[in-house]
């Protein structure tokens, strides 16, 4: 035993020391999150009137797909309209939490060589992966009495102990299930890179997996852990063993990474790396070539990415229908005489449209801080010595970066017509890809102000903030009841609603003269700053 | 007595066999030059001894401990530089320092860390992110040689140094020896493996191809021959000789060792006016096996 887990405490130390403040703000910022917004939902639906028309709205297969399905609907409180709102979201980023830190201490630690300084030690084999365990069960532990706590001592009447506790302890056991998945692709990849990709793949097919149960298929969801937690109901009925089941499976995923990194060499991954070719091809020679392979698989699994997105929400038009026939306060509440079937189902066109935009967005920001990252590694300065400008080098990236929104918008596009067509009558393809393609020119906003980021070479931030900004316009504003013009900060709500509102150049122009005109100062600022490294 | 031994050490990476037979061993106060050319073992022989990669064949003890099965222990005693030193950029350097000798299980002597932090200049209050290449190789250097260990295993631990604290360096490893401890270095830097090494291990291809002294190395290998004479210098034969140039004042020609009595008496026939010899350099040594290697390649 002692060769394999010698010195797992002073490792596990160590970690800890290494990510004190990132643990404290991931921390802090979910428990804040989460007892904030049940405070704002307390302050903004007193009365039970409010309540059921909030269950009304949210009560359609959109929302359904995003959030998972809604439980105690005809006692919608608090409790279950924080289940219902923020469990799944919530859960969400704390998976996201656990890949990024599960990463850097194994697979990262590793391809950087830094493990190799740690096992030339009197540390046993498996003491680094044993301390990162450590430290995320501590951690989630710590997590779930924070949340759990946090959640009592609002002495809610809907929220008793027990669905405090529950949520606390569901959000964790997610977070411990992906520290699991995340260590196993740690085994499997090469590199960091390939086991971030690795993991969020599968936390996106978790997502993607249990939307589609929770709309159409039934036992569909019972694939995904994601399902599993939104089964115990929490707040409603308060079901404990979906838990035992996410923890199990950690466990035994846990298990199989350990016994995994015990035999495999140092460095190695058990997917193989490939070859390349010998030469550059002339493709590649030029600066926007270049570019492009960099990105080109990232474009590609995005674009894949986005697609089935966008085919998953296109599957459930349809429902629509269904939801609305089923549900005679429904009828009532969206005055079904003057809205019809296809109207109504219009309307979740343009509600999603913004939503998968706002996800298109990311990996063109992404890419536009490739730059930064080129930077951040070095590798600029042996191109900049080069007979290529820094300006070049700028509208190059931006270029590339257009032409990344436009591949993955498409793609969304093309997934979300075909299938809409394809499952609601006299839905065109055309109207449903004209839909999003109009978000564009907020995406190149985004764009814009991530290239004014890289053109100052600090607050790289601020676009994330942004566009989680813009997010939570979207997907909570209305629950939220946010004023108008908190709402038309967002360059998303500029554009034009297709296929509801008709379109009107006017808000195109504007947002594409902004984005022009932010690039063009980010370019200045990029060509007079001094390069870091 | 011995401290480390290996003999018909191999390792196979799915099918490539990176090695395919390494002897190797290092005597107690004995620093041993191991030494190769790029993609030749060094690297996984040097992985194989600190237990992280297990060896796919043969035998590798240090202390007479099994190297896999006994690292733990082993790692008490041993301390390892690498030469491409990656550290954790939010902590500084002091507290890296401090880490790896605590993780031997070992108190940190401030003292003695102090001592060796002014020899290298480095300063430990800065973040390992803000430290060059070199800087970052001082940590390690540092790390290693302020605990207390038996034997050092370093992998071209100078690279990213500068001449002076390359020179420290040496200073440093030939004081350990003077203790009585054991060294294991690989290195390109050929002038500093033959001036510290009492012995030194040729890798080619994953085998150890020649290991010895110094002077057990020369016997295998030619020597360097400038000579002037007053007649016109006519050499029994061709086998043996090799690189001869003739300039307007003399010969200047490299003899293997076996033929060198014959082409010492053509030269007395000749009538010598100047002679000047020199023993091969390490670098020669090293370069007649690489252009070997890339004959045979």
């Amino acid at each position: 035993m002692r060769a394999w887990f010698n010195h797992v405490w002073p490792v596990f130390m160590w970690q800890l020391k290494q990510d004190r403040w990132r643990i404290a703000i991931w921390l802090v910022s979910l428990v804040a999150v989460t007892v904030l917004t049940a405070l704002l939902f307390e302050g903004l639906y007193p009365s039970e009137g409010d309540r059921q028309r909030l269950a009304h709205s949210v009560l359609n297969p959109a929302i359904t797909m995003l959030l998972g399905p809604a439980y105690g609907v005809d006692q919608y409180d608090i409790g279950a309209i924080m289940a219902h709102q923020m469990f799944l979201f919530t859960a969400v980023a704390t998976a996201i939490f656990s890949i990024l830190t599960v990463t850097k201490h194994t697979r990262e630690e590793e391809s950087l060589g830094r493990m190799e300084l740690i096992r030339s030690l009197p540390t046993g084999r498996l003491a680094p992966i044993m301390a990162t365990v450590v430290h995320h069960v501590l951690t989630f532990v710590v997590l779930a009495v924070a949340i759990g706590s946090g959640l009592s001592l609002l002495q809610f009447e809907s929220i008793s102990a027990e669905g405090a506790f529950l949520y606390g302890v569901g959000l964790s056991a997610i977070g411990l299930f992906f520290a699991a998945v995340t260590a196993l692709c740690a085994q499997l990849a090469e590199s960091s890179r390939g086991t971030v990709g690795l993991a969020f793949f599968v936390l996106i097919s978790a997502y993607a997996i249990r939307g589609l149960g929770d709309v159409s298929y039934d036992d569909l969801s019972w694939w995904s852990p994601l399902g599993w937690i939104l089964e115990t109901r929490v707040m409603v009925d308060n079901r404990w063993w979906p838990i035992g089941l996410v923890l199990l499976l950690a466990f035994v995923l846990t298990f199989i990474a350990l016994w995994l990194n015990a035999r495999r060499d140092i460095g190695a991954g058990l997917l193989p790396a490939r070859q390349g070719p010998m030469q550059a091809s002339r493709w590649l020679q030029t600066s926007f070539g270049f570019t492009v392979t960099m990105q080109r698989v990232s474009m590609i699994a995005w674009a894949v990415g986005l697609f089935i997105f966008g085919a998953t929400y296109g599957s459930v038009l349809g429902e629509t229908g269904t939801y609305v026939a089923e549900i005679e306060l429904m009828k009532e509440m969206l005055n079904i005489e003057q809205l019809s079937g296809q109207a109504l189902i219009e309307e979740f066109v343009s509600m999603l449209a913004v939503i998968i935009t706002i996800f298109a967005t990311v990996p063109v920001v992404l890419s536009m801080y490739r730059l930064t990252k080129e930077e951040k590694l070095d590798r600029l300065e042996p191109v900049i010595a080069t007979a290529t400008s820094k300006q070049k080098l700028m509208i190059t990236h931006v270029a590339v970066a257009v032409i990344f929104s436009i591949i993955v918008v498409s793609a969304a596009g093309i997934g979300m017509g075909i299938l809409g067509q394809m499952s609601v009558d006299g839905l065109q393809f055309s109207a449903v890809f004209e839909t999003l393609i109009a978000y564009l020119p907020a995406i190149w906003v985004m764009l814009s102000l991530a290239a004014l980021c890289v053109g100052l070479g600090k607050w790289q931030w601020m676009t994330w903030v942004y566009l989680g900004y813009a997010f939570v316009v979207v997907y909570l504003g209305g629950a939220l009841e946010f004023p108008e013009w908190m709402n038309h900060i967002s360059p998303f709500e500029w554009v034009p609603r297709l296929p509801v509102e008709t379109f009107t150049l006017v808000e195109v122009i504007s947002l594409i003269s902004v984005a022009i005109v932010v690039t063009s100062i980010a370019v200045i600022l990029y060509r007079r700053r001094d390069l870091t490294g | 007595m011995t401290v480390l031994q290996t003999s018909h050490l191999t390792k196979r990476f799915g099918n490539v066999d990176v090695l395919t037979g390494v002897d190797l061993d290092v005597g107690e106060g004995e620093i041993v030059g191991f030494i190769g050319p790029n993609g030749a073992g060094k690297s996984t022989t040097i992985r194989i001894l600190l237990g992280i990669l297990k060896a796919s064949g043969g035998e590798a003890k240090i202390f007479g401990q099994d190297v896999w099965r006994d690292a733990v222990d082993i790692h008490k005693r041993i301390a390892y530089v690498p030469g491409d030193v990656n550290l954790w950029p939010n902590l500084t350097g002091g507290q890296v320092i401090d880490y790896l000798i605590r993780l031997r299980g070992q108190t940190v002597d401030q003292d003695r860390k102090q001592r060796l932090m002014d020899r290298f200049q480095l300063d430990p209050t800065k973040k390992s992110r803000t430290y060059s290449k070199g800087n970052r190789q001082k940590v390690a250097l540092v790390a290693a040689f302020s605990a207390d260990c038996d034997l050092y295993i370093l992998d071209e631990p100078t690279s990213g140094l500068d001449p002076l604290m390359e020179r420290m360096f040496q200073e440093l490893v030939l004081e350990k020896r003077a203790e009585g401890k054991s060294v294991l270095l690989s290195s390109h830097i050929l002038s500093e493996v033959e001036k510290l090494c009492d012995r030194i291990a040729i890798i080619r291809d994953g085998a150890v191809i020649e290991s010895g002294t110094m002077s057990d190395l020369r016997h295998l290998t030619r020597t360097h021959l400038y000579v002037e004479t007053d007649a016109p210098l006519v050499l029994p034969q061709s086998d043996g000789i090799y690189e001869w140039t003739e300039t307007d004042w003399g010969y200047q020609f490299q003899v293997d060792r076996d033929v060198l009595s014959d082409v010492m008496q053509a030269i007395g026939q000749a009538g010598v006016t100047k002679i000047e010899s020199a023993p091969p350099t390490l670098e020669d040594l090293f370069m007649r096996h690489y252009e070997v290697d890339r004959g045979d390649g």
